[in-house]
């Protein structure tokens, strides 16, 4: 048998069902009641023990909603979502409120374990060097906010980073402990009319990381956070706001899993970010969402609102994702680039297998003068799978200088699947220089049999080629994270790569 | 015993026979040239004894150390010590070279039952093959192949033959793509790797090859058979009068 026909035999017989986190945790939860309406909203809203303006928010958003229709135009498929049968909330059933990490349900504790998630607060890492400008500490600590279906149970290293006054919470507690942040930045980069998704999340958003670096304030620690989707037939609907002040640094990284289920879970968050004057965010992902099974049923459908406004003169947003799973995934995530001499990155490492659907890519508009962005999509389709890279770059007539460069690779394995570059480039200015380049390979059968000649087996031969195609974005990654993303990379590529 | 044998080999491509029952015969130390025109059969040859899917035997066997070759998986022939230096080596982007070598000779350890070789010790063993053969040490840090010259792809497969040091080498038309220079290079390499235990097999079009690396035995290939054999003067001969002789005998 020829080696690629192998390797989609492979992908074929193994594939999705090796889903390594598709575990359930059987935990009593507080559920809102199924379906969506007024009073959903009115009930997380109560739950979260918000105020007023908080609730007015959502309500708004709620009726917006309701006049949307659901956006048609990604390349995916899928059966029409009923949104009533949905619940909107789910909470692991407190005993008491909780004041330590030892009052955390136990089981729990075993998820984020069996995940290899610490939330005990220990260096995770010992003898890891510190970023380039890092503090130099010996041990790299990194904090980790722990969200499971509808509520954050656990944050780690709230001392350490209070002291830097560094704010890292769940975004419910920031509502409440610094109303004045949130109500000033909240909406104002995805604002509750963006789209039919983006409004849906505003309307019934549970819980999410809440992050404000103050000015001049170097995070003294990588954060992150962990989101899980328990329950059955539960969406989950993030919300996650960093704002990084004047001349401020934060990296933060989220990390996403959910239990395997035939029936498809909803997943639509919303993350904004602002960066002021001379400030950086540098926010990566991993996302390992259940992918459904090897017939294509169950997963989750992830339809993500990513956007980061450069507000400030000389700031940084850099993106960097590595998406391995979800049934659907419709993600753009994007920069604004308000401020003069700033500059948005995109670095996105998207696979897909059996039978996913990924339509992801970033938008970068240039508003301000000098601007720069850059682009590196790598887009690794197996399987029966559709990856689609979808990316916008524009230039206001105003941002004089603006520069971009784009390069989208995608690789083939099989000859079963699909990959689709959409790009969009608007330059209404003479001044902007746009480059894009792309390119289409397959993994071809001279590659494999040359690297099997030389003794490797099939799996480590498509591993090895498959890792060489992604390096420059893995590099883009805290070190730790890398390790963790190349081994997500092989699992998800099934049985074809050791 | 012969190091490797192929007897009577049959081979089809898409329903199209190839080799109409070839045999050949290598012993330890010993240089093989086959040579023949285009479509005669000799890279098929080189691809079979690999193990290049898209072959299929249909008739006769091929021993390696009185092993059934073609009942193992070409990673496996590889880790026993069946070496194929390529004619159009591919590139592989973002795999650094000696990262790409350490993997494969990891790989091949593995299966041998040995300890793998660690990095600083394996970093060690490559730069001092490399040296000997006067390659640069900057080509192990580049991508596989990625931008190389003709003749780097071909010293590339010199430098993997000599870390792997397999028992037998066949050589696909290692002269395809070199100006002369280059092709003094890489038979250099292949001289410094003759040794009385190993094997070489070398495929070539051309006589000219020859010239550099004189071969003990030189089979004349057509139509999918071995037409002709003899020693080293037989290539001389054909340069002189062509392969059409040849053509009637097949």
């Amino acid at each position: 048998m020829p080696a690629v026909q192998e390797t989609v035999e492979r992908v074929r017989r193994i594939d999705v069902d090796q889903y390594r986190y598709g575990f359930e945790t059987l935990i009593e939860s507080d559920k809102a009641p199924k379906g969506l309406s007024e009073d959903t909203v009115r009930f997380i809203s109560a739950k979260k023990d918000e105020p007023a303006w908080m609730l007015e928010w959502r309500l708004e958003a709620y009726r917006r909603w309701l006049t949307m229709t659901e956006p048609t135009w990604a390349r995916v498929n899928y059966p029409k979502i009923d949104y009533q049968d949905l619940y909107y909330y789910s909470a692991p059933k407190p005993k008491k409120t909780l004041s330590s990490i030892d009052e955390i349900d136990p089981e729990i504790l075993k998820t984020y374990e069996k995940l290899g998630i610490p939330l005990r607060e220990v260096a995770v890492l010992e003898g890891v060097e510190p970023p380039p400008g890092g503090p130099p500490s010996a041990n790299r600590k990194i904090a980790v906010d722990a969200v499971f279906d509808s509520v954050s149970v656990a944050t780690t290293f709230q001392k350490e980073l209070k002291a830097a006054g560094v704010i890292f919470m769940p975004i419910s507690e920031a509502i409440r402990e610094h109303p004045e942040l949130v109500q000033k930045y909240l909406g104002t980069v995805v604002p509750t009319s963006d789209n039919y998704f983006a409004t849906l999340n505003s309307a019934v958003f549970s819980d999410g990381s809440f992050v404000y670096v103050p000015p001049g304030v170097r995070c003294p620690m990588e954060l992150s956070t962990y989101f899980r989707i328990n329950e059955r037939n539960t969406g989950q609907f993030e919300r996650t706001l960093i704002i990084a002040d004047k001349g401020s640094y934060v990296s933060y990284l989220e990390g996403c899993t959910a239990p395997q289920r035939d029936e498809n879970q909803l997943h639509a968050a919303v993350v904004e970010l602002v960066t002021l004057d001379d400030a950086e965010i540098k926010y990566s992902t991993v996302q390992n969402w259940y992918p459904g099974n090897s017939e294509g049923k169950g997963g989750i459908y992830n339809f993500v609102t990513k956007r980061g406004d450069c507000r400030g003169r000389n700031s940084k947003i850099s993106w960097t994702q590595v998406e391995t799973g979800s049934a659907i995934t419709w993600k753009y995530p994007s920069c604004i680039l308000r401020g003069d001499n700033s500059s948005g990155e995109f670095y996105s490492i998207a696979i897909s297998n059996g039978f996913q659907q990924v339509d992801s890519g970033t938008k970068m508009i240039h508003l301000g003068k000098n601007t720069s962005s850059r682009i590196i999509s790598k887009g690794i389709a197996a399987g029966k799978s559709q990856n689609t890279y979808r990316g916008l770059v524009s230039a206001h007539r105003k941002a004089t200088g603006a520069r971009n460069y784009t390069a989208c690779d995608s690789l083939l394995i099989g000859d079963k699947c699909g990959a689709h570059t959409v790009p969009y480039v608007e330059a209404k200015n003479s001044s902007a220089t746009f480059e894009h380049e792309a390119t289409t390979s397959k993994i071809s059968e001279d590659v494999l049999f040359y690297c099997i000649q030389r003794g490797l087996s099939q799996e480590e031969a498509v591993g090895l080629v498959v890792n060489g195609f992604v390096k420059d974005v893995l590099q883009q990654l805290p070190m730790e994270f890398a390790v963790e993303a190349q081994k997500l990379i092989s699992i998800s590529l099934e049985g074809s790569v050791g | 015993m012969s190091l490797l044998e192929v007897k009577d080999l049959q081979v089809r491509v898409e329903e199209r026979e190839i080799l109409h029952g070839l045999s050949l015969t290598v012993n330890p130390g010993e240089v093989h040239a086959i040579m023949g025109p285009n479509g005669s059969g000799k890279s098929t040859l080189s691809h079979v004894i690999a193990g290049k899917p898209g072959y299929e035997v249909t008739g006769g066997q091929i021993l390696f150390k009185g092993e059934d070759l073609l009942e193992m998986a070409p990673n496996e022939r590889a880790a026993k010590g069946v070496f194929l230096a390529f004619q159009y080596p591919v590139e592989i982007p973002g795999v650094t070279t000696w990262n790409f070598l350490h993997a494969a000779l990891n790989a091949q350890r593995k299966a041998r039952g040995e300890d793998e070789i660690s990095s600083p010790a394996f970093l060690k063993k490559v730069r001092e093959v490399a040296k000997s053969l006067n390659i640069p040490q900057d080509m192990l840090k580049r991508g596989v192949n990625v931008g190389f010259s003709g003749g780097e792809k071909k010293r590339n497969e010199i430098l993997q033959m000599a870390l792997f040091e397999p028992a037998v080498c066949i050589l696909d038309e290692m002269d395809s793509g070199l100006d002369i220079d280059a092709l003094r290079i890489a038979a250099d390499g292949v001289n410094a790797l003759r040794s009385p235990e190993r094997a070489m097999v070398v495929i070539t079009h051309y006589q000219r090859l020859l010239n550099y690396i004189l071969p003990d035995f030189v089979h004349v290939m057509s139509k999918g058979r071995v037409v002709k054999s003899g020693g080293k003067e037989l290539a001389l001969e054909l340069e002189e009068s062509g392969y059409a002789q040849f053509e009637d005998a097949a």
